[in-house]
Parts: structure tokens; C-alpha cells; sequence
């Protein structure tokens, strides 16, 4: 397996970005040739990724949220969505259906989702550095020549 | 403002526009929580044929709508989401909440 392809994006915590991130990841798989349903899995997982950096990474406080988009020769697309927030105590915890700390009307489904729509998620965190998700996704491959 | 609403004064309904995130989702919430709390109606459809995206942020939205229409003895129903909304929508369970009508007659949605 060879990343052929890879891209990063650096963009500052607020709200208004979360529609960029998907949009600009789905527009650099897009090479990929995905289908309509898997580029719509990958916006819907990315958009709960770095929507997590803002509500509980930065917690409304304005940092940086790093993305790295890499795709490889056998169709895989690994996302890489990390933050130097505030860290997450218990990632189990954290990641359970309808766990949230957020309050509000937060649902507590980004996790739930992000499992849901990709074929793997991991995460990393330690509280007081920050936290990075990768998000996995193996596309049918339709590969096309990269120029 | 990305809300449309047309009320009898006993169904609301609540076109929504474009995406649903947790970006938007504040500014939608308020255009719909005035719209019941003007009418106190009895039941409220949230029409998603015109949202292109949603990921759970607008669940949220949904299920702090069914807390509101709770509290006035009235029903949330949700109306034309589109494939990828209605899979975010079943993986939430939100069905048990709110009845949802995947394609409503004169609907758009595929």
C-alpha cells in the first residue's frame, strides 16, 4: 500500500470552516473517483471530526485544527483531523452513543457517527496537548491514472 | 435566514434551507422555536427537502424540537430527508421520537 497522493489543510477553530473541511476533503478524494454515497460518508465524518476540535477541542476558544488527507494506490482514504485543545480523560467514554459534554443540544452521535459511515476510527489524545482522529475509509477502486 | 415556515396556527411547518451543521444549526433553531412559540401548534414538520447536508449536529436540533413540542403536548414529524440524511437519522434512533416520512407526494427528494 502507497499513499500516491496527500494534502493538508490548516485552518483556525471556527464554525464557519467545519463546511469547508468537508467540502475541501471530498473535493481532493474526489481523484478517487468515489461513489456519490461514499464522498457523502466522508463529508458527514469529517464534519463530526472537526466539529469535536471546536465544541470540546477549543471549547469555543479559537486554535488551530490541522488536517492531512492521504490517498493510497489501493483505494484507501486516510484522514488525519487533529487539534492542541484540551484533550479527551476517557477516549472509551467519549466515544459511547449519546455521551456528551457538551450539553446544549449536542446529540453525543459524532463518534457513533464517524464509526458508522468509515470503515476505521482511531483516536489519540492527552489531555492538555490535544487530540487526533484518523478516519479510514476504503473506497471501491475505480482508480484512475494520477497525472 | 435558511428557514421558510408556513403555519395554520395547529401545524407548523418548517421548510429548512441549504446545510445542517453546528454552524447553522443555531440560527435555524431559533427561526423554528419562535415559530412555536408564537402558535403553540400541535404538531411540527420539519421539511428537509431542500437541506443537502446534515451530520448529527442536526439531530440535536430534532430532538431538542421534540423536547419543545413535548412540553406543548404536540408531535414532530420529519419530512423528505434525503438518503444520506435519512442514514445519519436511523443510526440516531430517532424514529422512536419522531415519525419520519422519507418521501412525501410532490416531494423532490429522490
Amino acid at each position: 500500500m502507497n499513499v500516491v497522493n496527500e494534502m493538508k489543510l490548516d485552518i483556525l477553530s471556527r464554525s464557519a470552516n467545519e463546511s469547508f473541511a468537508r467540502v475541501a476533503v471530498a473535493a481532493f478524494v474526489a481523484q478517487l473517483d468515489p461513489t456519490i454515497e461514499e464522498i457523502s460518508d466522508i463529508k458527514t465524518a469529517v464534519s463530526e471530526a472537526v466539529t469535536n476540535c471546536i465544541v470540546h477541542g477549543y471549547a469555543e476558544k479559537l486554535g488551530r485544527i490541522y488536517i492531512t488527507v492521504r490517498l493510497t494506490d489501493t483505494g484507501a482514504v486516510q484522514i488525519k483531523i487533529r487539534d492542541a485543545g484540551c484533550g479527551i480523560s476517557n477516549i472509551k467514554q467519549a466515544m459511547e452513543p449519546l455521551f456528551t459534554t457538551a450539553g446544549g443540544e449536542r446529540a453525543g452521535l459524532g463518534f457513533a457517527v464517524m464509526q458508522s459511515f468509515m470503515d476505521k476510527v482511531s483516536v489519540r489524545s492527552k489531555v492538555g496537548s490535544g487530540t487526533t482522529v484518523t478516519l479510514t475509509k476504503h473506497l471501491a477502486l475505480r482508480v484512475k491514472a494520477n497525472g | 435566514m435558511p428557514v421558510r415556515i408556513e403555519t395554520n396556527g395547529e401545524v407548523v411547518t418548517a421548510y429548512l434551507e441549504g446545510e445542517l451543521d453546528h454552524h447553522s444549526a443555531k440560527a435555524i433553531r431559533e427561526e423554528v422555536d419562535m415559530a412555536i412559540f408564537k402558535d403553540s401548534p400541535t404538531l411540527l414538520v420539519l421539511d428537509f427537502r431542500d437541506i443537502t447536508f446534515m451530520d448529527s449536529s442536526g439531530i440535536g436540533l430534532i430532538m431538542g424540537r421534540y423536547r419543545v413540542m413535548s412540553g406543548l403536548g404536540g408531535e414532530v414529524h420529519v419530512a423528505n430527508p434525503s438518503p444520506q440524511i435519512a442514514k445519519v437519522m436511523k443510526l440516531s434512533g430517532l424514529d422512536r421520537l419522531a415519525q419520519i416520512n422519507p418521501a412525501m407526494k410532490g416531494s423532490k427528494a429522490q
